[in-house]
């Protein structure tokens, strides 16, 4: 086992782990806590597939932005014991059975792909450098570029209008 | 290792995030080293008033489980929203001169439609903090 895989398994290990106690935590703080361990893991991955833009716009968006909105909106929410709302046993069936359907077909969605004929390129690879992912989201990808600044336009149209009262 | 971290000046390689790696490592280490030393080394006189939520200095009073200002959200949202916008400006910038007036353009518009939002902003007086 050379230090790649020691690492892809380290990494796979830590982020699964911290996804779990994100669902199984009971206190949505803790969660939200181990949720930033998990986004640290992944990053881990995307740096390993020498994805380094997309490891280090991981960190700063995901672990650093959204994450305080997590927070404000746990905030937001009145969190205290006893307005708590009580799940009964049908609710929680329910809920697992949808987990279980998403599960499902997200796994017959993968077996058809050809994805899995496809080697993922570990340690090497030049797509995921920031100049040539710049070169490429510039030139090919510039229509989609200039919709998701008219996305962000009606993301801040939605927000203001929203959360501002009159 | 020290022969790793002056012989990795290739940076278009995934081992080259060694000594990034070694820093993180570090950090996370010296946080939990001082943690724990502190908790082993430090004397401990628990009083009712030691013991007490730190409230900057005014007494405590209630639980921190209150809702608060929508405010903090609409702030904090927006910040997200231009945070990712500088995003879009680090592969540009490194691009700058291979893209020339066509990248250029590009980047005027979409910094042109944040404009437009920016002023929408303004206008509205959502980021004006008194009623």
């Amino acid at each position: 086992m050379n230090i790649t895989q020691i690492l892809f398994w380290f990494l796979s290990v830590v982020a699964l782990f911290s996804a779990l106690m994100v669902i199984t935590n009971k206190n949505p703080v803790y969660s939200v806590l181990w949720l930033i361990v998990t986004f640290f893991a992944i990053s881990g991955h995307y740096i390993l597939l020498n994805a380094q833009f997309l490891a280090i716009v991981n960190i700063i968006v995901y672990a650093g932005a959204i994450m305080v909105l997590f927070l404000f909106v746990i905030m937001l929410m009145n969190l205290n014991k006893e307005t708590e709302p009580q799940k009964n046993r049908w609710l929680r069936m329910a809920g697992a059975v949808a987990g279980g359907c998403l599960l499902l077909v997200l796994v017959a969605a993968l077996k058809d792909t050809d994805i899995k004929q496809q080697q993922a390129m570990v340690n090497g690879g030049s797509i995921g450098l920031i100049k040539n992912l710049g070169k490429e989201l510039f030139t090919t990808y510039v229509v989609p570029f200039e919709i998701s600044s008219i996305l962000f336009l009606s993301a801040m149209v939605g927000a203001v209008v929203i959360g501002k009262k009159e | 290792m020290i022969y790793f971290l002056q012989t990795n000046i290739n940076t278009t390689d995934a081992s080259s995030y060694l000594p990034v790696a070694l820093q993180v490592a570090f950090a996370v280490g010296l946080v939990i080293f001082l943690t724990v030393v502190t908790h082993l080394l430090g004397p401990k006189r628990k009083t009712s008033d030691k013991l007490q939520n730190f409230a900057s200095g005014i007494e405590s009073h209630g639980d921190a489980r209150q809702p608060m200002a929508i405010k903090y959200f609409l702030t904090a949202i927006l910040f997200v929203l231009f945070d990712v916008e500088v995003i879009f400006f680090y592969p540009y910038a490194v691009n700058f001169k291979g893209l020339g007036w066509d990248g250029f353009w590009a980047v005027l518009m979409f910094v042109g439609f944040f404009l437009c939002g920016f002023t929408y902003i303004l206008k509205k007086g959502a980021l004006k903090w008194e009623d």
